[in-house]
């Protein structure tokens, strides 16, 4: 009596979705509806009630947008998964889940120029604090936590640098402290490594990039790992404690380990409301399903292009992990065997002004603000996505002057270094 | 039997075949867990039957409430104990006194008395532990689905509809 355990590209193409059973159509269908039709009173009440599986109302859930969530779940190996408008969208719940004013919590320095604004700016307002350590360096993580400190916060492969992270050591600190592990595994993607695997507790995404895959959407996940106790501490009453909002439902109780999920949704997205579009839901789970063939072919073109780019005259280094003569390559090959992914940095000799004129100067790569498309991208930190950061926080966050950073598409690979070595001229 | 991870076949086969369940720790608190639990198996039409000596003789959910196992009149297919694992013998051995005997005993999320379960087993009756009825039937009906968690089951068969909007029943295999 023993079930087959599905591998990860069945999980990418199916899990979660099923035939339509009213029509038998095979590709999910666009839930566009804002509501749901109740049965009747008794029913409505058990769906607003928890006490029912179901829709409601699209701000809070939507057929397609579960059927992407069910498969990310999958994907991370976690118990279940929210998607939200954005990564942004994603995170705001996860703290709002965790943290009162007065509270704070412990992020690597190297993170998303983005997130590096919304937790040291945006969720000042709220009262949260953001104490940032050194990921190199678990004891810089140790040192700061304090009988207030209520989680930590990786990525598993940060930006903009593309490093891997040792995600055991910081999750060994966050296990002693009876902390959740957070990680944001937008870069890597589960195909290449699933932080559940190695200690997280909870994921977050941002699946615009590699998940979508095709630059067309925006969107955020959160994944629950099913692991942490949300009851242990006290120290997390929106899981713990009777909630006035649901009659006095205690929610870790009630839903077990998959009650972070429930809570993120019930408490935060229906508040807040950074609810997904269906539509968006629906490409990029139409982007998902190749997901392993692009991370693949991303990882070995990057492969293949950091390289290209050691051997150039006017590149001062190259940091990329698949490297391996890279400081990171061990790393790399415990945490992302498959490959060392798409993103990563490498510094002109020219400084700033070189970075410019090759960013202006390319004809194939985009120069823009994103990643994780099959387009190849590039751009120039210090001129855009970390231009508010203090020269001192560039430098810290991986985005000093002299640094580009690429995100290698799933084109021919000799077109993507012909166009780097025609833009290198003029740089 | 391995107790620490079961078949979806073992589980579905249980839910698909038992029609009378006898809730053992009923609570007539509307955010409990159990209530939610009982509620659900009503709605997908088993005949629930709380059990609960504080509320014995009172309706719950339009269900008569009983204070003992051996009060329920009817025969009983699945016990489901919604009481801590330390309570668990003395119910299973009222269970096992029952005639008929019921065909399956059922232990709660944390619950879990592996030597009961034995004892259980030992007289023929299926055992599940450290499970909810409601979330095994959400997974395996694809319900639990569209609150984004993760069922662990992949068909590409149609789902079995129930009457209304919203329900999905468990395929019969």
């Amino acid at each position: 009596m023993s079930q087959r355990t599905p591998g990860f590209n069945t999980l990418a193409v199916h899990a979660g979705a099923k035939p339509d059973p009213a029509t038998g159509a095979r590709a999910t269908p666009i839930y566009q509806t804002t509501a749901y039709v109740f049965d009747d009173v008794d029913h409505a009440a058990s769906l607003f009630g928890l006490k029912a599986f179901g829709n409601i109302y699209t701000r809070i859930m939507n057929p397609t947008q579960a059927v992407l969530e069910e498969r990310l779940a999958a994907l991370e190996g976690g118990t279940a998964a929210l998607a939200t408008s954005s990564g942004h969208g994603a995170q705001l719940l996860i703290f709002h889940t965790i943290l009162r004013p007065g509270e704070n919590f412990i992020a690597a320095r190297k993170l998303y120029g983005g997130s590096i604004n919304q937790f040291g700016h945006a969720f000042k307002n709220f009262g949260w604090e953001v104490r940032w350590a050194d990921v190199a360096d678990p004891s810089s993580f140790e040192k700061q936590i304090d009988d207030k400190t209520r989680g930590i916060f990786i990525e598993s492969l940060a930006n903009p640098g593309g490093e891997f992270v040792d995600i055991e050591a910081i999750g060994n600190v966050a296990r002693k402290h009876g902390l959740p592990l957070i990680v944001d595994n937008t870069l890597a993607s589960p195909y290449l490594l699933r932080p559940f695997e190695h200690g997280a507790d909870i994921v977050v995404h941002s699946l615009t990039k590699f998940i979508g895959g095709h630059g067309n959407s925006m969107g955020g996940a959160i994944v629950d790992g099913g692991t942490f106790d949300w009851s242990k501490s006290g120290n997390y009453p929106m899981l713990s404690e009777p909630r006035p909002e649901y009659g006095g439902v205690v929610l870790h109780e009630t839903f077990g380990n998959f009650a972070f999920a429930i809570a993120c949704r019930v408490l935060g997205l229906r508040d807040f409301g950074p609810a997904i579009s269906p539509f968006n839901a629906f490409l990029i789970l139409t982007g998902l399903e190749t997901l392993p063939l692009r991370m693949q072919r991303h990882s070995d073109n990057a492969l293949k292009v950091a390289e290209w780019l050691s051997g150039n005259d006017k590149i001062a280094w190259v940091s990329y992990p698949g490297l391996p003569t890279d400081k990171n390559h061990a790393l790399q090959k415990k945490y992302s065997p498959l490959g060392a992914g798409s993103v990563f940095t490498f510094g002109l000799k020219g400084g700033y002004d070189a970075g410019v004129k090759l960013v202006e100067g390319v004809e194939l790569f985009s120069h823009l603000a994103n990643l994780g498309d099959t387009k190849s991208l590039i751009i120039h930190p210090a001129s855009t996505t970390h231009r508010q950061l203090s020269d001192e926080q560039k430098i810290a966050a991986g985005a000093g002057p002299d640094v580009v950073r690429i995100s290698v598409g799933i084109e021919n690979f000799e077109d993507i270094i012909a166009d780097l070595e025609q833009a290198l001229s003029g740089a | 039997m391995n107790h620490d991870s079961y078949d979806n076949a073992y589980i579905s086969g249980i839910l698909n075949s038992v029609k009378t369940i006898a809730i053992v720790g009923a609570s007539a608190n509307d955010v409990r867990p159990s209530f939610f639990v009982t509620k659900y198996l009503i709605d997908k039409g088993f005949t629930v039957f709380p059990i609960n000596p504080g509320q014995a003789g009172k309706d719950l959910l339009g269900r008569p409430v009983y204070a003992r196992l051996a009060d329920v009149p009817e025969p009983i297919d699945m016990v489901d104990i919604f009481r801590a694992s330390s309570a668990v013998l003395p119910i299973v051995d009222e269970a096992l006194a029952l005639r008929p005997l019921p065909k399956v005993i059922w232990m709660q999320l944390t619950v879990r008395h592996d030597e009961a379960a034995a004892k259980a087993e030992a007289a023929g009756v299926k055992v599940v532990m450290n499970r909810c009825p409601k979330i095994e039937y959400g997974r395996l009906s694809g319900e639990i689905g569209w609150n984004g968690v993760n069922s662990g089951v992949i068909s590409s068969k149609k789902p079995t509809m129930r009457q209304g909007f919203q329900s999905f029943g468990i395929r019969q295999k």
